[in-house]
């Protein structure tokens, strides 16, 4: 019993210097994992940057199954975390679940929908598909066979949202394109899975494909070693990727997770919620990466048919259609 | 579908079966002894980052083959430990395991190589190069055997021989070997190989070693040979459809084989087909990452004969007194 009440009183007197301290924020990784050399690794990419900068501290968890979603959720808003940063789509069903029952805490979420926000909720959403038109117009360029490929992780709406883009950009160069298109599995286990992805990989490169888009995580590791060893191109994706093959990366399509958290964390408590901010081109939400492992690769006629393209989206005279418009792709059938 | 599609598509089973095929035979080892272990997993994937760690770290696979095998190994007589020298419930110290490699192994990646829980990429000799059989080049020009052989046959790394011949390995030494005897009555009728003379113990830590050695094996395929690393998680359920192989093989070697082949050729053409279009109606890409479970479902049903596992499976054996 004595153990019982000393544990509770250490717990309170914890909870109570919680509450004392000026509130930090708060990250919860989806499950890719921190470490995917991709989206959730952009996400911590973006909160060092704002502690190194700042000085300031932030909490963090790895979930690791769906399970944990509410329960992380429930846990930094009681430890008096704001604003609570969350990255990937799945985990937006429980903060709209968690949301009301803190109204004091402000929650972020990365890449996901809600059909109506909550008061203290800010849903971030990136227009993936205007990157990957641009990506996509590269790949069209580069490829010497006609036919590129795309390999998508868990089959879900986000990630045809990125492939719609891809094939959308690839037709605008070569309307005879032939686009092959595979996803990784319907489970979370299709991030993690780059044997799986080889073997895609090595199937579309057997069918004609010399350059591949993979937009699967973990998983496009193994896709991206393929077509190294196949001698290839491949595009990564989310983080810049061209330094994990110099010279045979062709570009990475640029998702910029770690200016959004950056951002979150930079306006911290009085961050604006219920509401939805899209980040697309013209914020440089999305964009193409070019660094000195690709340079070689990268023309001066793509560049500028890139470049040209960028500023036609921005300005409307190029409609790069989204996926979730009405839930089909008008080049590429998945 | 053309032909050379079709070897492509089997060329791709070969690959995908290879991992399935050594836990397999891990699992039928261990299971044939009466030990229940659905670690293959765990192992697996504990093999798969020590053998890409030691690779990278050495530059030698063979060194990562052995530290693979090494990690696997000594998971195994955790195993023995917990559930034949402890007489614990042999499926708990199984997930256990499964818990114990899946957060261990990032966990000392991210100490050793701080790549987040990855190892670095592996070049030249860290890795498993593909193996040209003799004369694959000059049969190739022969029509039908030609490309069959340097395009299906040669071409796979040194650890898909290792596999296959695995299989009559494993049927000798289980059907016409003492040991073997020893090894299947262990797992139907502990007691009565006790009154022979023969230690229970004994014979169930052997077993779980090989289970270890070739889990071991199976890891440091796919770290090494199919891939160039380690990646968290990468075994990705394989440990698990090796089980569901082995149920549908009714724990017998050659079964084990076409099981694997069977399940590896259903990936293979999931892989390649994402909707298969039968004319009648169309076969999503799901249906096919799913088989492999509904035949063992079925099978375990009692629809295609009786599935029945070894008998003294998942009891730990008390002496009489």
């Amino acid at each position: 019993m004595t153990l019982m009440t000393k544990l509770y009183g250490a717990v309170a007197a914890l909870a109570l210097s919680a509450g004392a301290a000026i509130a930090e924020p708060a990250l919860i990784y989806d499950l890719g994992g921190k470490f995917d050399k991709s989206f959730n690794e952009a996400a911590f990419n973006g909160a060092q940057r704002w502690a190194e900068e700042t000085g300031g501290k932030y909490l963090e968890i790895e979930i690791q199954s769906e399970a944990q979603r509410e329960q992380a959720l429930r846990r930094f808003a009681e430890a008096g975390a704001n604003p609570v940063i969350t990255t990937g789509f799945a985990i937006a069903s429980a903060i709209e679940e968690v949301a009301p029952d803190y109204p004091e805490t402000k929650f972020v979420n990365i890449d996901g929908f809600l059909p109506e926000i909550p008061d203290n909720v800010q849903m971030i959403a990136f227009q993936e598909h205007q990157g990957s038109y641009l990506v996509g117009m590269m790949a069209a360029m580069a490829s010497e066979s006609g036919t590129v490929g795309f390999i998508g992780g868990m089959d879900v709406p986000l990630i045809r949202h990125f492939g719609c883009g891809y094939a959308q950009g690839a037709k605008a160069v070569n309307p005879d394109i032939e686009i092959i298109a595979n996803m990784t599995g319907t489970t979370p286990a299709a991030w993690n899975d780059p044997v799986k992805g080889s073997e895609l990989a090595q199937a579309q490169i057997s069918q004609g494909a010399d350059v591949i888009y993979a937009a699967a995580g973990g998983t496009g590791v193994g896709v991206l070693q393929t077509a190294a060893d196949a001698d290839i191109l491949s595009i990564g994706v989310d983080s810049n990727q061209n330094h994990l093959h110099p010279g045979k990366v062709l570009t990475s399509m640029l998702k910029r997770v770690d200016v959004a958290v950056y951002n979150a964390m930079s306006q911290g408590e009085n961050i604006e919620t219920g509401t939805s901010i899209t980040l697309g081109l013209e914020e440089d939400g999305v964009g193409v990466a070019i660094d000195e492992n690709n340079e070689s690769l990268v023309t001066d006629e793509m560049m500028t048919a890139v470049q040209d393209a960028r500023q036609k989206i921005i300005d409307g005279e190029i409609e790069v259609v989204s996926y979730y418009a009405n839930d089909s792709c008008p080049a590429l059938s998945f | 579908m053309d032909f050379l599609t079709l070897l492509q598509v089997l060329d791709s089973t070969v690959r995908l079966a290879t991992p399935l095929l050594l836990a397999c035979l891990a699992g039928l080892f261990s299971e044939r002894a009466g030990i229940f272990d659905i670690g293959l997993e765990g192992k697996m994937l504990a093999a798969a980052f020590f053998s890409a760690a030691i690779a990278s770290i050495t530059g030698d696979v063979w060194m990562g083959l052995g530290a693979g095998i090494a990690a696997s190994l000594a998971l195994s007589v955790l195993h023995g430990l917990a559930s034949i020298t402890f007489r614990g419930n042999q499926l708990i110290s199984g997930v256990a395991i499964n818990f114990l490699a899946a957060g261990l192994t990032v966990l000392i990646a991210q100490d050793w190589f701080s790549q987040g829980g990855r190892t670095p990429s592996l070049i030249g000799a860290g890795r498993f190069e593909a193996i040209i059989l003799p004369g694959a080049q000059s049969l190739a020009g022969i029509p039908l055997v030609g490309p069959i052989y340097s395009e299906l046959i040669s071409g796979h790394s040194v650890l898909v021989y290792v596999a296959f011949a695995m299989v009559p390995l494993t049927w000798w030494l289980l059907y016409r070997t003492r040991f073997g005897l020893r090894l299947r009555a262990v797992g139907e009728a502990p007691e009565a190989v006790d009154t022979a003379g023969i230690s229970v113990v004994g014979l169930r830590y052997v077993a779980v070693g090989i289970c270890g050695i070739l889990c071991g094996v199976a890891g440091a395929y796919l770290a090494t040979a199919l891939q160039a690393g380690f990646v968290k998680d990468m075994t990705a359920g394989r440990g698990f459809i090796a089980l569901a192989a082995l149920i549908f093989a009714k724990w017998r070697p050659w079964y084990a084989l076409y099981a694997c082949l069977l399940f590896g050729l259903l990936q293979a053409v999931a892989l390649r087909y994402q909707n298969i279009d039968l004319g009648a109606f169309v076969v999503p890409v799901q249906f096919m990452d799913a088989l492999p479970y509904i035949l063992t479902v079925v099978i375990l049903a009692g629809f295609v004969g009786k599935a029945i596992p070894p008998r003294a499976g998942g009891e730990p054996y008390v002496k009489e007194r």
